[in-house]
């Protein structure tokens, strides 16, 4: 299509004038977003605040959407899961009637669990969620992993708390809005966990790759001890997360360490909790020198 | 006197008589889609990677390339914002980048004031291409090898879906043009 008319100008002074000025403000607005950019890269958190009310305008219509999402992996699979949700459902129905047996054996096996650690006088390391949510979306187009939850500050949401689901490790919450929360998925680059082998003791760092898998990175360098299939859970060095919380299964050995397969993929997470920071303290001392949301080091 | 057919003081876009184009829906429909666009990150879809097309950029991209002069040259400053807002970029890639988009489509068109169907997605897809690199080496993530290769198949499939996002902007087109305001 051609360009309309009235853009070229001729010698009409008023609208070369008019077009100049149309390229200044442009010009302008781009300035204008380098310098923003400037800013959020030096001042990361500044514009926290303008962020999280947005998304907690946005948030309503996520989360009519995610109550259809349930047992769906993915893009395709999202749709696929909305595709296939009666014979899902009729499946589903069907594993419930077997976990709901499951739920007695293991609530009994919980009871011997109490009663035998009150015989050791250990205390019980269960940890209260603060809130329950529901993960209703994620930056799905930029490279950063950042998802959304629907609980804030109202439901008792803190920076820093650690998300998790039934099946493991989700994130940790990056900003607290007042109805809304944004979460640090584990996937992302910036995100840091220190884990374990669940067998023994054999400590790493779990990084994100912002491609669905981590990257788990040995403390101890030396014999790559890591065999295909071992699964890590958090080790609670650092004090955010809680130990034993899985986070990733081995699959593909390197040198310093494995690329890991998330266990609680978040496309097939609806619900998540949100749990309390684990030591307070690890965090007062995080926080005195800079309130900078990165993971601890050590 | 002969009747006339009833169709004849009718067009696609709805009466000739009596009926008048609708000023918000005509310069308000393009703003809205490409807002509603910038919203896909509330889409019910948790991915592990990226793989969504920047839907809010592309239907930009696709109002701009077909109806030059109806977003203003500044227009990049608050749709990228709004971008901003929820593309989980930091604050201000949107901004930047949009802005530049307009400036270089308005540079591009004064090269080839007339464009067809091929060089409206040869120019899409070289801006998408160099958008999403931009993006992600502006996103704050570390990049490696590894980052570059996980927005590959989210470049592919930005490209080959904007002649798709193009002809839905093209019936969108025909809607903001209804002539829905009743005269007199």
């Amino acid at each position: 299509m051609a360009p309309p008319a009235h853009r070229r100008t001729g010698t009409n002074k008023k609208a070369q004038l008019g077009l100049f000025a149309g390229y200044v403000v442009a010009g302008l607005g781009a300035l204008f977003g380098a310098a923003l950019l400037v800013i959020s890269f030096l001042r990361p958190e500044t514009f926290d605040g303008l962020r999280s009310m947005a998304a907690d305008a946005a948030s309503p219509a996520g989360e009519v959407g995610a109550a259809g999402r349930t047992g769906s992996q993915g893009f395709f699979e999202a749709i696929a899961g909305y595709y296939r949700a009666g014979s899902r459902n009729a499946e589903l129905e069907r594993e419930m009637e077997i976990a709901r047996v499951r739920l007695a054996e293991a609530e009994a096996l919980r009871q011997e669990n109490a009663r035998l650690k009150a015989v050791l006088d250990l205390a019980d390391d269960d940890t209260k969620p603060v809130a329950i949510a529901r993960l209703i979306g994620s930056t799905s187009s930029s490279v950063r992993r950042i998802g959304y939850i629907s609980a804030g500050r109202n439901d008792g949401v803190q920076p820093g708390m650690p998300v998790t689901s039934p099946t493991g490790l989700v994130g940790r919450v990056l900003e607290a809005g007042a109805r809304s929360s944004r979460v640090l998925l584990l996937t992302d680059t910036e995100s840091m966990v220190p884990v374990r082998r669940a067998t023994d003791n054999t400590v790493a760092f779990a990084e994100g790759r912002s491609d669905g898998s981590l990257r788990l990175r040995l403390v101890n360098l030396g014999v790559n001890p890591i065999k295909q299939g071992d699964v890590f859970v958090t080790s609670g060095a650092g004090g955010l997360f809680r130990p034993n919380i899985a986070v990733a299964v081995a699959q593909q050995i390197t040198r310093d360490g494995a690329i890991a397969q998330l266990l609680s993929n978040p496309a097939a997470t609806d619900v998540v909790m949100v749990e309390p920071i684990w030591q307070r303290e690890a965090v007062q001392a995080l926080e005195a020198p800079a309130p900078e949301p990165e993971a601890p080091a050590g | 006197m002969e009747t006339l057919h009833p169709k004849a003081r009718r067009d696609p876009f709805g009466s000739k008589i009596n009926r008048s184009h609708m000023p918000l829906l005509a310069y308000g429909l393009p703003w809205l889609t490409i807002l509603l666009g910038s919203l896909t990150p509330w889409l019910p879809i948790i991915s592990p990677a990226p793989v969504l097309p920047p839907f809010g950029f592309m239907l930009m991209l696709a109002w701009r390339l077909l109806r030059p002069g109806l977003l203003p040259l500044w227009a990049g400053l608050p749709l990228g914002l709004f971008d901003d807002f929820y593309s989980g970029q930091p604050f201000g890639s949107g901004v930047l980048l949009f802005s530049l988009t307009l400036i270089a489509i308005e540079l591009i068109e004064i090269r080839f004031p007339w464009r067809n169907f091929w060089l409206d997605w040869i120019t899409a897809a070289a801006i998408l291409i160099v958008y999403l690199v931009i993006a992600a080496l502006l996103s704050g993530a570390e990049l490696s090898l590894v980052q570059l290769r996980v927005i590959l198949p989210q470049l592919l499939l930005s490209v080959v879906l904007f002649p798709v996002v193009a002809r839905l902007v093209a019936h969108l087109d025909r809607v903001r043009l209804m002539r829905v305001r009743r005269l007199g």
